[in-house]
């Protein structure tokens, strides 16, 4: 049973509009694995079927050897959750709330504790176990909620938009806390995010999903090749003409376009075809006096895929809003 | 990796739900205090105000008649005795404010699973492995320990007004009486909870609770024996737990005729059942999300 997650034909409708549509994949014991998509492209939804919030309209999932239909409750102890929105019960303290969800995973008394106490100090809210919840900072609440979601040491962890609306500084914390985490208890990250270098960074194999549909699944690196490989650009001292044509005899170039001196073309791996090449021109005494070896962007992988631009610029005033919608309605 | 032990029991989580309930209640004294005025309000001035044995002995002078006040005495209390089974109108009241005290708290359980469902809480409790069942029951639990602990402020406070208990009053009665009152809660909780386990709105609760709590209340014997209600109310006032509810209490509390102990328990039991039952059954197909 190496297979921590697979999803079968897992179908999600709402009236007659598909939110998640057919999608299969396969999650591996022990991997950090990231569904990246745009707003509304059925992210949350198929995390809410994976974790048997919400029962899929097709299709189904394996979620640690049980099947999310037939045996929901297996499935809810073996995983963790840490759902979009804030869930901590504000008119309580961030320790009741560890306290009470180690309760409903029937953990004993002094177990919990024991755990309560390390988790807390893990996410560094140690100082604030006995405040209220509606005392603290979004960074303080998502941190609580990463650890309400590991209480019950499981053995999978669902994390939706774990950094939504923190810095640049505390996002960075949480995946220390997570990769902390997987060393520790060896635990399967499944995580959804529309920051794209958060995805590329921290994920070892993305999903990309738009319009409940699984565009491309792999590694980052092989993602990025599948888009076309790497951009090489060379600045030639000699006669630009010749150097055209002895790379574009190369095997695996293409895109080649010549600007003065510079060429710049396309190559599958670029940090192997460098070398090929520059011997190859000195082979006809063309000196390069520069080269440089740019890897495509997430971003670029994800124009190719879904035809438009994901830019995290463009998310931030709008993650702000939804951030700040959640506090409002928590508030009151 | 973790292993998956079944160690959970059926009724796991159900305390820790119901304590996570009374946490917020009695962090917060005020809103006992607050949800404690109304039935006080009621006692103090209607209660207090609509003294029917001072009605008949205070200036009960008609012309031309010479009527001796041990008579009229007499007559009043014969009067009252036969609508209210007791002459002590006051505590008539009282019994009737804690099934009110009672019906009122158990009327928010409804708000109180919408409020979970629309800060996250619910969705939330509905991944973990708590049965549930249980996410209901916790908060007709809570309904129920808090109405018995409301109801015995409104009783102590009743009697230091001058609430007139049964001379031969025992702790059974005291017991019967509690008894009463939790289900009747039970069922009411389970009701309102029920109707709101899809529900995402608070305001339609809060219309719900407005527009059911003064017709269930006058719908029953709180303030007026059934006897004196016109032909079309008493049906209404015999399906009404609230009726059951006083009947038992003022027997057991006051000392006053009423109707059989066992069918009014029955009468109770049943609807603490069905309601409970229903509840549990409608919350594993409805809380979670369609
Ligand atoms: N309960 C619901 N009823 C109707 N439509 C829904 C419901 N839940 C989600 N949807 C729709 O399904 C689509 C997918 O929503 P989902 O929340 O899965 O998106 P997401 O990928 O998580 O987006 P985001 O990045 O904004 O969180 C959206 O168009 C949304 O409007
Ligand atoms: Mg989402």
């Amino acid at each position: 049973m190496e297979v921590a997650i697979k999803a079968i034909n897992l179908t999600k409708r709402y009236g007659n509009f598909t939110a998640v549509d057919h999608i299969n994949f396969e999650v591996y014991y022990g991997e950090v694995f990231a569904f990246l998509g745009p707003n509304g492209a059925g992210k949350t939804t198929t995390i809410k079927m994976l974790t048997t919030v919400t029962r899929p309209s097709e299709g189904t999932a394996i979620v640690n050897g049980f099947d999310i239909i037939k045996q929901p409750a297996k499935v809810r102890e073996s995983i963790g959750t840490v759902p979009q929105e804030y869930t901590a019960d504000e008119d309580l303290t961030g320790w009741e709330n560890l306290m009470l969800i180690a309760a409903l995973y029937g953990i004993p008394k002094r177990e919990a504790k024991e755990r309560a106490a390390e988790l807390l100090d893990m996410v560094e809210l140690s100082y604030a176990a006995d405040r209220k919840v509606e005392t603290y900072s979004g960074g303080m609440r998502r941190r609580l909620e990463i650890a309400m979601g590991l209480i019950n040491r499981p053995a999978i962890l669902f994390l939706d938009e774990p950094t939504l609306g923190l810095d640049a500084q505390t996002r960075a914390a949480i995946w220390e806390y997570v990769y902390r985490l997987r060393r520790q208890y060896g635990t399967t990250i499944f995580m959804t995010t529309h920051y794209l270098e958060e995805a590329d960074q921290y994920a070892e194999r993305i999903a990309i999903i738009d319009h409940g549909k699984i565009l491309a699944i792999g590694t980052p690196k092989e993602l990025k090749e599948k888009v076309g490989g790497d951009v090489i650009t060379i600045e030639v001292a000699g006669d630009v003409n010749t150097a055209r044509k002895v790379i574009e005899g190369i095997d695996g170039v293409s895109g080649v376009a010549v600007n003065g001196n510079t060429i710049m073309f396309k190559v599958r791996n670029g940090s192997t075809a460098a070398p090929i090449i520059l011997e190859a021109l000195n082979k006809l005494s063309i000196r390069a006096t520069s080269i440089t070896i740019k890897e495509p962007t997430m971003d670029e992988v994800f124009l190719e895929y879904t035809g438009r631009r994901l830019r995290d610029e463009e998310g931030t005033s709008e993650d702000f809003m939804r951030f700040r919608r959640t506090i409002s309605r928590a508030r009151r | 990796m973790t292993s998956v032990v079944s160690r959970l029991h059926p009724l796991h989580g159900l305390w820790a739900l119901t304590n996570r309930e009374l946490a917020k209640w009695y962090k917060v004294p005020v809103i006992l205090i607050i949800s404690l005025i109304q039935p006080i309000v009621w006692l103090a001035f209607f209660g207090k105000s609509m003294n029917f044995a001072a009605m008949f002995t205070n200036g009960l002078n008609i012309p031309g008649l010479n009527i001796p006040k041990q008579v009229i005495d007499e007559i009043a209390s014969e009067v009252l005795r036969a609508n209210f089974g007791t002459t002590d109108y006051f505590s008539f009241l009282a019994v009737g404010m804690l099934s009110f005290i009672t019906l009122f708290t158990s009327l928010q359980s409804g708000m109180s699973i919408v409020w979970d469902r629309r800060l996250g809480v619910l969705g939330k409790l509905l991944t973990t492995p708590v049965p549930r069942g249980n996410i209901v029951m916790a908060k007709v639990l809570n309904s129920m320990i808090r109405s018995l602990v409301q109801s015995s402020i409104v009783l102590i406070i009743a009697i230091l007004l001058g609430m007139k208990l049964n001379p031969n009053l025992n702790p059974l009665d005291v017991l019967g009486a509690y008894a009463a009152l939790a289900l009747m809660s039970m069922g009411f909780a389970s009701l309102f909870v029920t109707l709101a386990l899809r529900s995402t709105s608070w305001e339609s609760q809060m219309a719900i609770m407005n527009l059911l709590n003064m017709p269930l209340m006058f719908a029953s014997n709180s303030f007026y024996p059934v006897k004196s209600m016109p032909w079309w109310l008493k049906p209404i006032a015999y399906v009404n737990p609230l009726t059951y509810v006083n009947d038992i209490n003022r027997q057991l509390l006051l000392g006053v005729a009423g109707h059989s102990l066992l069918l009014d328990f029955t009468y109770l039991l049943t609807f603490a059942v069905i309601f409970s039952a229903l509840g549990i059954t409608l919350s594993w197909r409805f809380l979670s999300e369609s």
